[in-house]
């Protein structure tokens, strides 16, 4: 599969700017989200990780050359480095275009070159060859990487979620009457309590509202429920698929929501990692949708569910809940009508939907009863401005009460 | 009667026995038909490698080295022997106790594995049954989900020179001489001429051999194949390039020899004729047509790269099917075999199958020779090392030969090893792991070789593919 690498799209100052370092040859593997180039703007360098496992396949721009906004500069093969043997083996090993294809589907570049016994398992264990780092001489890969690799896999699937409680101290005080109890904070518990603090003690947080007609969605929903239902296994279209998708859409068109702060520099990020919160028994846990920009909404749909449902079972890993560029927190679930979401850092801004509650509106001068919804933005004014802020809320309100531009993209 | 198995061998030679044994370490209920007789009329397993091929033959290359050594090499070191004889009746005596040795331990293996073995012929009358014919002449049907066809092959006879067994013979008769010929002429200069004609001629025959091609030893590197022909001629082996026999006749216990060469017809008398000129898959009688298992235009059973014939779930592995005609290639594509019916994935490394000819010096390779890069474009480095500069060989009196490395002028990757000198074979395998694990000459010049061996030699050859070999200056 092969994925446009594009600079991103700059600030409104900034028209041009310059590749700065490329940090990965084509051939080379890359995991996901690795670093891969670096481009120079007048104010700010913005880091381009790679969007998937796999390796540059070619390079547009190289190093000093100028860059537009939105410009194609690589372009990136997904999937095992080896899959594209005839480049790798054109520009490594010319000798051996052979007709047999297990020994030279075997060699890509050293970092990716299986010993046999490796290549064996790596085939028999349906992995990545990409994903293994190997340990031999020049970073091949032995078969006790494969067997780590594999062990290592299992253990993440086994792994409950990344903080078990451990058992509280309780003690009830005897005062008849006034009981009381105490019982120390879980550690998931309190390391939640200490990232909201830091949120709130670092940025310098406002929240701006607006409200949503829902109508349409709630119009789109009930027609297509049903076929959506059957073409997509059985999976059920929500409400949060079209949040995704309009956060998604407007966060493309503001990049500064799509930033983070790192010490002194912000991290323009070229790719929408959707965190949607979800709430567990023991505690906020945020997932994350992983370029949510490109998936569909029946794949959003499954992978929220499959989401609620590992962390329901805490089995939620590190990984699924790092990174992310944004986040999504649904208070109405609960029947919030309206509250200030705090910031997940290092993201610079939070989307707080809530409940949708029917009520008269005024429309081209007369009341009508509409499905509507709060919106509040949560936003780090140290990064984003007010104007900025706003017209990300009202884009997203535009892009949910016309779900055609969603589609559309304007 | 129907037996079941799960898995059916067919031919117990060194592919197919280690496909039984393979499938049986696999959990597999297996069973081996074999039809081979050793000359005591009793089942022997094997094959032709351990009966008629690898195994005789290396016995007799030793016992006559060992001879040529007593005869010839023993002065120098000192060492003042009276006269040196060989009890050729002793020599043969010892072939057949090594053979033996060995045929029994691999029924032993199939005891301890549990595979089932029949000695019988085997016919495939459909895609999952055989018919099964004993000693004794029963008949029965078997069934089994796999079958294997490892039935190997034979040698090619050639009308102008029919083996008779007697005058005119193949490799079995040439291993089985009750005395040592006077004069042996052998046609075909490949590896088993070579081997077969080095055996009488250091027992004492004066041998001649006729090849009817221009180049000596086209498949190996041409550079080693001068050096080898150098070194056969020294040994007193007359061999003839461009010689086409043209007919043969038999005059009581001798045999003439009509060829034609460069300079035209020519005409030569032996004792003894072995017939060496290749081999070709066997497959008499074991399926017709409707089966749908197909061959190539070579005769070769024709199979994809897992060694699968167009019938699923039959297969055919070793000398029956394309590839080298060699033990280890069988034997490795029976494991995969084993191996996939399994559910294990398995893939041979067909690039990297090393080849020997057990002359001595021996030749050795692996990977593509000087000819072959050269044909394909590809730019390379090459770095020899001779053993006359390695001091394990001089102390061994062994200096004939030199190491010989390929490698990618851009990437520095080994692409070939090519040795001629003693223990060629041996050395050649350090090539082999080095190559499967894609090294670089370079890599190989910076391990530790041990001092003083001869593997020295793959040392300072693969540091001359980069200019800085030690031990002998560099171009």
């Amino acid at each position: 599969m092969s994925i446009e690498i594009k600079a991103p799209s700059f600030p409104e100052s900034i028209s041009e700017g310059t590749v700065a370092t490329w940090y990965k040859q084509p051939g080379d593997a890359v995991s996901r989200d690795e670093l891969i180039v670096d481009i120079e703007t007048d104010k700010v360098v913005l880091e381009i990780v790679a969007p998937a496992n796999g390796s540059i396949s070619n390079v547009f721009k190289t190093e000093g050359d100028t860059v537009l906004s939105g410009e194609v500069i690589a372009e990136f093969s997904a999937g095992a480095a080896i899959d594209s043997v005839e480049h790798k083996t054109k520009a490594t090993t010319p000798a051996s275009q052979q007709s047999n294809p297990s020994a030279v589907t075997r060699v890509a570049t050293m970092a990716s070159f299986a010993s046999p016994a490796a290549h064996k398992l790596i085939k028999e264990n349906h992995l990545d060859s990409a994903m293994i780092t190997g340990s031999g001489k020049a970073g091949r890969i032995t078969k006790e990487d494969v067997l780590t690799a594999i062990a290592k896999q299992s253990e993440v699937e086994a792994k409950k979620s990344a903080v078990v409680p451990p058992a509280g101290q309780a003690g009830v005080s005897l005062n008849a009457g006034r009981p009381e109890q105490r019982v120390a904070m879980t550690r998931l518990r309190s390391t939640i309590a200490k990232r909201l603090l830091e949120a709130q003690q670092n940025a310098a947080m406002l929240t701006t509202y607006s409200e949503v007609n829902m109508q349409p969605i709630i119009e789109l929903r009930n027609s297509y429920k049903v076929d959506f239902a059957a073409q997509h296994d059985g999976v059920k279209l929500g409400f949060m698929s079209f949040f995704v998708k309009a956060a998604t859409e407007a966060l493309k068109r503001f990049p500064a929501v799509n930033a983070s702060i790192d010490g002194q520099d912000i991290v323009y990020h070229g790719y929408q990692d959707i965190g949607v919160a979800v709430s567990t028994d023991r505690g906020l846990v945020v997932p994350v949708l992983r370029n949510a920009q490109g998936m569909s909404l029946a794949n959003i749909e499954i992978a929220i569910s499959h989401y609620a449902e590992k962390a329901r079972a805490g089995k939620l890993a590190i990984e699924d809940m790092t990174g992310g560029t944004f986040t999504l927190s649904n208070g109405g679930v609960f029947g919030s009508l309206l509250s200030t979401p705090i910031l997940n850092p290092p993201q610079t801004a939070i989307l707080g939907m809530h409940k949708i509650q029917e009520r008269p509106v005024a429309v081209e001068g007369k009341v009508v009863i509409q499905a509507m919804m709060y919106l509040a933005l949560s936003y780090d004014h140290r990064m984003i401005d007010g104007r900025e802020a706003v017209q990300f809320l009202d884009t997203i309100k535009d892009l949910l009460e016309d779900p055609t531009r969603i589609l559309l993209q304007i | 009667m129907t037996q079941k198995y799960d898995v059916l061998v067919i031919g117990a030679g060194p592919a197919g026995y280690v496909a039984a044994i393979r499938a049986a370490q696999l959990g597999l209920n297996t069973a081996c038909i074999d039809k081979w007789l050793g000359n005591d009329g009793k089942p022997s397993l094997g094959g032709t490698c351990l009966n008629v091929g690898c195994i005789p033959s290396k016995a007799l290359l030793d016992s006559s080295h060992k001879y040529d050594e007593a005869k010839k090499g023993f002065k120098g070191h000192g060492i003042s022997v009276g006269d040196v004889n060989i009890d050729v009746p002793a020599m043969l005596k010892r072939k057949a106790l090594i053979i033996k040795k060995l045929t029994t331990g691999i029924k032993g293996l199939f005891k301890a594995n549990g595979v089932t073995n029949l000695a019988g012929s085997a016919r495939i009358v459909a895609a999952q049954q055989i018919e099964f014919v004993d000693l004794e002449g029963n008949t029965e049907i078997i069934a089994a989900d796999n079958i294997i066809i490892a039935t190997g092959s034979v040698p090619i006879d050639i009308p102008v020179a029919p083996v008779n067994g007697d005058t005119i013979v193949d490799n079995a008769g040439a291993l089985a001489f009750e005395a040592v010929p006077e004069k042996v002429g052998v046609i075909g200069a490949g590896v088993i001429g070579l081997e077969l004609g080095s055996v009488w001629s250091r027992l004492g025959s004066q041998v001649v051999i006729l090849e009817a091609l221009d180049d000596f030893l086209p498949m190996v590197d041409q550079q080693i194949a001068k050096d080898a022909q150098k070194s056969f001629k020294k040994q007193k082996l007359d061999i003839r390039l461009s010689a086409r026999v043209t007919g043969s006749q038999v005059c009581g216990d001798q045999v003439q020899v009509h060829y034609t060469d460069a300079n035209g017809e020519q005409e030569i008398t032996f004792d003894k004729l072995i017939v060496a000129v290749g081999r070709k898959p066997y497959t008499d009688n074991l399926f017709d047509d409707t089966l749908g298992v197909r061959f190539d235009a070579r005769g070769f059973i024709e199979v994809d790269e897992q060694c699968r014939t167009d019938v699923a779930n039959i297969f055919a592995i070793g000398d029956v099917v394309r590839g080298p005609m060699l033990a280890h290639k069988g034997s490795e594509e029976g494991v995969m075999v084993a191996e996939l019916i399994a559910g294990q994935f398995a893939q041979l490394n067909y690039d990297l199958i090393p080849s020997v000819i057990y002359t001595h010096p021996e030749i050795a390779w692996v990977g593509k020779t000087e000819q072959q890069l050269s044909a394909e474009g590809v730019e390379y480095n090459v770095g020899t090392f001779p053993f006359a500069a390695i001091g394990r060989a001089q102390a061994a009196n062994e200096t004939t030969g030199m190491v010989k490395i390929l490698a990618d002028k851009t990437s520095d990757r080994v692409l070939g090893v090519h040795i001629f000198g003693a223990s060629a074979g041996d050395l050649t395998q350090q090539g082999v792991i080095a190559m499967e694990f894609g090294s670089s000459a370079q890599d190989l010049g910076m391990m530790v070789f041990a001092h003083p061996t001869v593997s020295e030699a793959v040392h300072e050859a693969a540091l001359a593919v980069n200019g800085h070999a030690l031990h002998i200056p560099n171009k």
